[in-house]
């Protein structure tokens, strides 16, 4: 029997027919979205507290609007996306407490610092650009709420790239202090932008499965690739020079050649020793803590408004 | 048409009011007690810079020569910002905020209700697009009000702490200062002397639905209009000015 449901499940993905909550799936695709999907939820979250520190200090009024709006769009992400997880079965509060105690994980990109304006700029261009290609064929995802949520993601997300491209380019024909802000960002968000593709697809044990689920759509390494031919353009458009000097048109393969990537950098950053684990895991929790006795309160008033309403309406029947 | 210097001085008190109380609001961005009021308070500090621009635009107009929206905004020492203390007061925490969000939508709430009538073509108009909302923002802090304060015990206490710690600011929003009150005279702008007690109904009415109290020691601060702020100011103009300062003429 259970063979026969696992059939007909992967008959319906092939056949490109979503999945929807209430319908059988097996306990490993439900896991797996779930992590999927509650990590990108978090990562939403601990990615508003690098550009909301630039906030106070943004330089005029016209970017400070455009970088409040930005990073209430990403907690809005974060709102879609807990909710597509939701329906997997598990609470939003649930996640959160799993993120609080470092079970779960998020994007390794939000654990670097953001040292000067050009942060805002270069996130914009390259760390929102690079979520762009990784979740564009996420707007297909064999699971309903997901494929949904993405949709929505994705439209703001090109949004908050063009911005970040712009705050570059006014960078870029500015000062040559402004300029040099510019370079000295995409050097230090070139490579951890590189990494949010995740492991070569030699390591990557995962994908097989995951491809089969119509989960992803294309391998880590694809990814990067098209992000390597899309960003060098742009680079080259901002006069500014990308950090790798294994970087090189290949005729042959039609694709920019580029260097390895320092896995260690990564895999340290993943176990927590990145610059800002720490600090960013901190600012999560404190919110929460120093927010609970509100959560209660509004709970405890709520629950005496409804007593009341009864009591009343008792009355009024009586 | 008013006076070219009276009405920019005037502009500027309203233009900082919402300027730094939007600052204020925007520190909470990413820190708050759960998502969806996260999102609710950076609307809110939306809003508020979004009318402050509407003034300063309108300021620079009348300023004329090289100014800007920026250039007023960023370029003036603390002397020279009219705000009141009220909206320099800092987060503190959840309860401080909403009690200092609270006081200020009653005010700002019935000012603009006023200034819709204004004589000033141009405050009126920027006063009918910022009433719709500030109408909202007083819903959410007043609900935020009496939600807490008649939530649990602890809640309660937060509440009424940041009542009694907020209170002394608020009789300065009814102070006139002396371009205010040349303002009132030109016409264009509305007497505090009417608006103080809608204020006070409003915030009485709130407060005991809250189960909360106006404390009984009522020495009003004030200085903030006349530029004699308090020490947080320094700080918030230091985070907001620190790029415009560190590179005088760039474009960003
Ligand atoms: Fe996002
Ligand atoms: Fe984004």
């Amino acid at each position: 029997m259970e063979i026969n449901l696992e059939e007909a499940f992967q008959k319906r993905i092939d056949e490109e027919i979503k999945i929807e909550p209430r319908d059988w799936m097996p306990e490993k695709y439900r896991k797996t979205l779930l992590r999927q999907i509650s990590q990108h939820a978090h990562s939403e979250i601990v990615g508003m507290l690098p550009e909301g520190n630039w906030i106070t200090r943004a330089p005029n009024l016209r970017r400070k609007v455009a970088l409040l709006a930005k990073v209430q769009d990403e907690a809005g992400h974060g709102l879609y996306l807990y909710s597509a997880a939701e329906t997997l079965g598990m609470t939003r509060d649930e996640m959160l407490a799993e993120l609080h105690s470092g079970k779960a994980k998020y994007s390794s990109i939000f654990n670097y610092p953001t040292l000067t304006w050009a942060d805002m700029g270069a996130i914009g261009w390259l760390v929102d650009g690079a979520a762009i290609m990784n979740q564009v064929p996420l707007c297909r995802a064999s699971y309903g709420p997901y494929a949904r949520a993405m949709v929505r993601v994705c439209k703001e997300e090109s949004f908050h790239q063009r911005q970040g491209y712009e705050i570059m380019l006014t960078l870029c024909q500015g000062t040559p202090e402004q300029k040099a802000m510019a370079q000295d960002a995409l050097n230090r968000w070139w490579w951890p932008s590189m990494m949010m593709f995740g492991p070569n697809d030699d390591n990557s044990p995962n994908s097989a499965q995951s491809t089969k689920w119509k989960i992803k759509r294309f391998s880590n390494d694809e990814l990067r690739q098209k992000f390597v031919d899309v960003s060098v353009p742009q680079a080259e458009i901002l006069g500014i020079t990308i950090p790798d000097a294994d970087l090189k048109w290949n005729e042959a393969r039609g694709h920019y050649d580029f260097g390895v990537i320092n896995w260690d950098e990564f895999n340290q950053v993943v176990a927590g020793n990145g610059p800002c684990n720490k600090q960013r895991l901190k600012a999560r929790v404190d919110a929460w803590e120093n927010g609970a006795w509100v959560r209660e309160a509004a709970v405890a008033y709520a629950e005496k408004r409804e007593k009341r309403k009864q009591n009343t309406e008792n009355t009024n029947a009586a | 048409m008013a006076d070219k210097d009276l009405l920019y001085n005037y502009t500027l008190h309203l233009a900082d009011n919402s300027m730094i109380l939007g600052q204020r609001c925007g520190e909470w961005c990413g820190h708050g007690p759960v998502l969806e009021q996260d999102i609710a308070l950076t609307n809110i500090a939306l809003d508020l810079i979004g009318e402050a621009r509407s003034l300063y635009q309108l300021a620079a107009s009348l300023k004329g020569g090289t100014a800007t929206e920026d250039t007023v905004a960023f370029l003036r020492d603390v002397l020279a910002y009219r705000n009141v203390l009220l909206v320099e007061q800092p987060n503190t925490d959840w309860a401080y905020t909403i009690v200092r969000q609270f006081f200020y939508d009653v005010f700002h709430f019935y000012l603009h209700s006023e200034l819709m009538n204004s004589s000033e073509e141009r405050l009126k108009n920027i006063a009918t697009k910022t009433i719709k909302e500030v109408t909202y923002h007083l819903k959410w802090s007043s609900e935020w009000m009496i939600r807490l304060g008649d939530g649990t015990d602890l809640s309660r206490e937060k509440m009424q702490d940041a009542v009694n710690g907020l209170w002394e600011f608020t009789g300065e929003l009814f102070m006139s200062s002396a371009i205010e009150q040349k303002a009132f005279e030109a016409g264009f702008a509305p007497d505090l002397n009417i608006l103080k007690p809608l204020w006070q109904e409003k915030v009485e009415d709130v407060l005991a639905e809250s189960t909360l109290f106006i404390p009984e020691k009522n020495y009003q601060q004030k200085g903030g209009k006349t530029g004699v702020h308090s020490e947080h100011m320094g700080f918030i103009l230091a985070d907001m000015q620190f790029l415009q300062r560190a590179y005088p003429g760039a474009n960003w």
